[in-house]
């Protein structure tokens, strides 16, 4: 599913209803090149679950807890494990301890992701610098079902 | 005649990316600062970075405890503590220096003190000058750029904070669009100097009416600019896009911390953390607090602003006077952070 936005606020609104959908255990993978958005879709994901402290940048810790909402947030950053993974780095801990994990750079630790998940993919418009295709893939049944959710929601 | 007794504190940091054991005398002398980074030895990946995991400070600590000890020629019936971060940082990671540190506290009977790795960052201007409060700290690094208020000793108030990035992941994604290696502040800094600001990009929250930042807007835009001349098969002058680019940082951290520095009835400000060796900031910092004669300016030494061990005995040394202690229960808290004002 594709949903195209103009601003920065659009896309926090979609990610905030996300978020107010979300279950526990849940992953969610949020790509997309440098400055496409990333945080600014966890911001949005983190209201959606009622967390009110402000989310950061998770890049330079790798792991931001927000633990303070309906479900906990786990943000995650990966950017700095490109080309060694993150097998030592306990995440798998997250992903099961009942609050809503979100991965940016998923790829680098590709290999240690479970095979269910929703993937957000964010494009950068080639003219438009405010312009994102937000591109939503679900893997596994409850990611189908919350994306018909939020297509219902999204009117 | 006896001599005075000294307090020597045994300190712990592995928070990130290094490993670090310090043996720190009266909290402001350095016998022995060892400093075990992932840095080098990962190059090879593509400017990336670093191995974080607990597995490489495992193998990195028991060496630099040894190596920390002996360099201060001292032994363990010479400690009279041991200090450890216990966190913000990676929990893994942390976990490894607080394990590290109760077994020796525990097999040596000595108290253990936690220390919060941002009081360490500004307590590395300890070694520099005493300090004394009220003060303020400028705390800038790869994961915080936090403006925080120092009542008195032991007692640290966040009055404002970067919304998203910090300055120093700025740096280092500015750094990667510009194909250099990680970590990329020394040398855009080093670029910085050689060019002109030509490029004008954003000062995000410059005049809002608060202490916060934010860099993700900057960060985009020079993305933004670099895409589009890269499109239009034009070449942009790296010096000028390094020099508008810190200026751009550096003027929204020299404006708001001035501010701050003016409305707070403050003795003395620090400037901490990783990127507060860049020359940029400490120069511009250094011109605009001359300034002001009622405020004396600190600067953390340019090679205790990274990670290490040292700044953590300077501020475990405070706790300790504090009689601040931690049982053998002690956690890592991934999260930690300090106090927002009320």
């Amino acid at each position: 599913m594709n949903i195209e936005v103009n601003s920065v606020e659009e896309t926090q609104k979609i990610a905030e209803k996300l978020g107010q959908l979300v279950e526990p255990n849940m992953i969610l993978l949020l790509d997309g090149d440098l400055g496409a958005g990333k945080t600014t879709f966890a911001k949005g994901l983190a209201v959606g679950l009622g967390i009110t402290r402000n989310v950061k940048s998770p890049t330079f810790p790798i792991v931001r807890e927000y633990r303070e909402g309906r479900l906990s947030l786990f943000h995650m950053d990966v950017y700095r494990l490109e080309g060694m993974g993150g097998a030592d780095l306990g995440l798998d801990e997250y992903f099961n301890s009942d609050g809503v994990s979100v991965v940016e750079w998923s790829e680098f630790i590709q290999d240690e992701l479970p095979d269910d998940s929703l993937r957000i993919t964010l494009l950068k418009d080639e003219d438009d610098d405010n312009r994102r295709v937000i591109k939503l893939d679900s893997y596994g049944s409850q990611y189908t079902r919350i994306l018909e959710q939020l297509v219902k929601k999204n009117g | 005649m006896s001599a005075e007794k000294k307090n020597l504190i045994l300190a712990f940091e592995s928070s990130c990316d290094e490993t670090s054991v310090a043996v720190v005398e009266d909290g402001h002398i350095i016998l022995s600062n060892i400093v075990a980074t992932q840095v080098n030895s990962h190059k090879r990946f593509g400017g990336v970075v670093p191995e974080v995991a607990s597995r490489h400070h495992i193998e990195q600590i028991t060496s630099c405890v040894q190596d920390a000890m002996t360099e201060a020629n001292v032994s363990y019936d010479d400690l009279d503590a041991v200090a450890v971060t216990y966190g913000p940082g990676l929990v893994g990671a942390l976990l490894v220096g607080v394990s590290a540190a109760k077994a020796i506290a525990f097999a040596h009977e000595l108290p253990l003190i936690p220390v919060n790795h941002m009081a360490g960052h500004i307590f590395a201007a300890r070694y520099e000058s005493e300090i004394s409060y009220p003060s303020m700290a400028l705390l800038v690094s790869g994961g915080h750029t936090e403006l925080v208020y120092m009542p008195e000793e032991g007692q640290f108030e966040i009055i404002g904070e970067t919304r998203d990035d910090a300055a120093g992941e700025a740096y280092d994604k500015v750094g990667r669009v510009l194909g250099m290696t990680y970590p990329s502040g020394k040398e855009i800094d080093e670029l910085a100097h050689t060019g002109k600001d030509t490029f004008n990009f954003p000062r995000a929250m410059i005049k809002d009416d608060n202490y916060d930042f934010s860099f993700s807007g900057l960060k985009s835009a020079f993305i933004n600019t670099v895409h589009h001349a890269d499109q239009l098969g034009e070449t942009l002058d790296r010096a000028d896009l390094a020099t508008s680019f810190q200026q751009s940082v550096v003027d929204v951290l020299a404006e708001k911390t001035l501010r701050a520095c003016h409305e707070y009835d403050i003795k003395q400000l620090i400037l901490a953390g990783g990127v507060a060796a860049n020359k940029g900031l400490r120069a511009r910092l250094e011109a605009d607090m001359e300034k002001m004669d009622t405020v004396e300016f600190i600067k953390a030494p340019i090679k205790l602003c990274g990670d290490n061990a040292a700044m953590i005995g300077a501020a475990g040394y405070v706790e300790f006077l504090k009689g601040q202690r931690a049982g053998l229960d002690l956690n890592a808290d991934p999260s930690l952070e300090f106090d927002w004002i009320a």
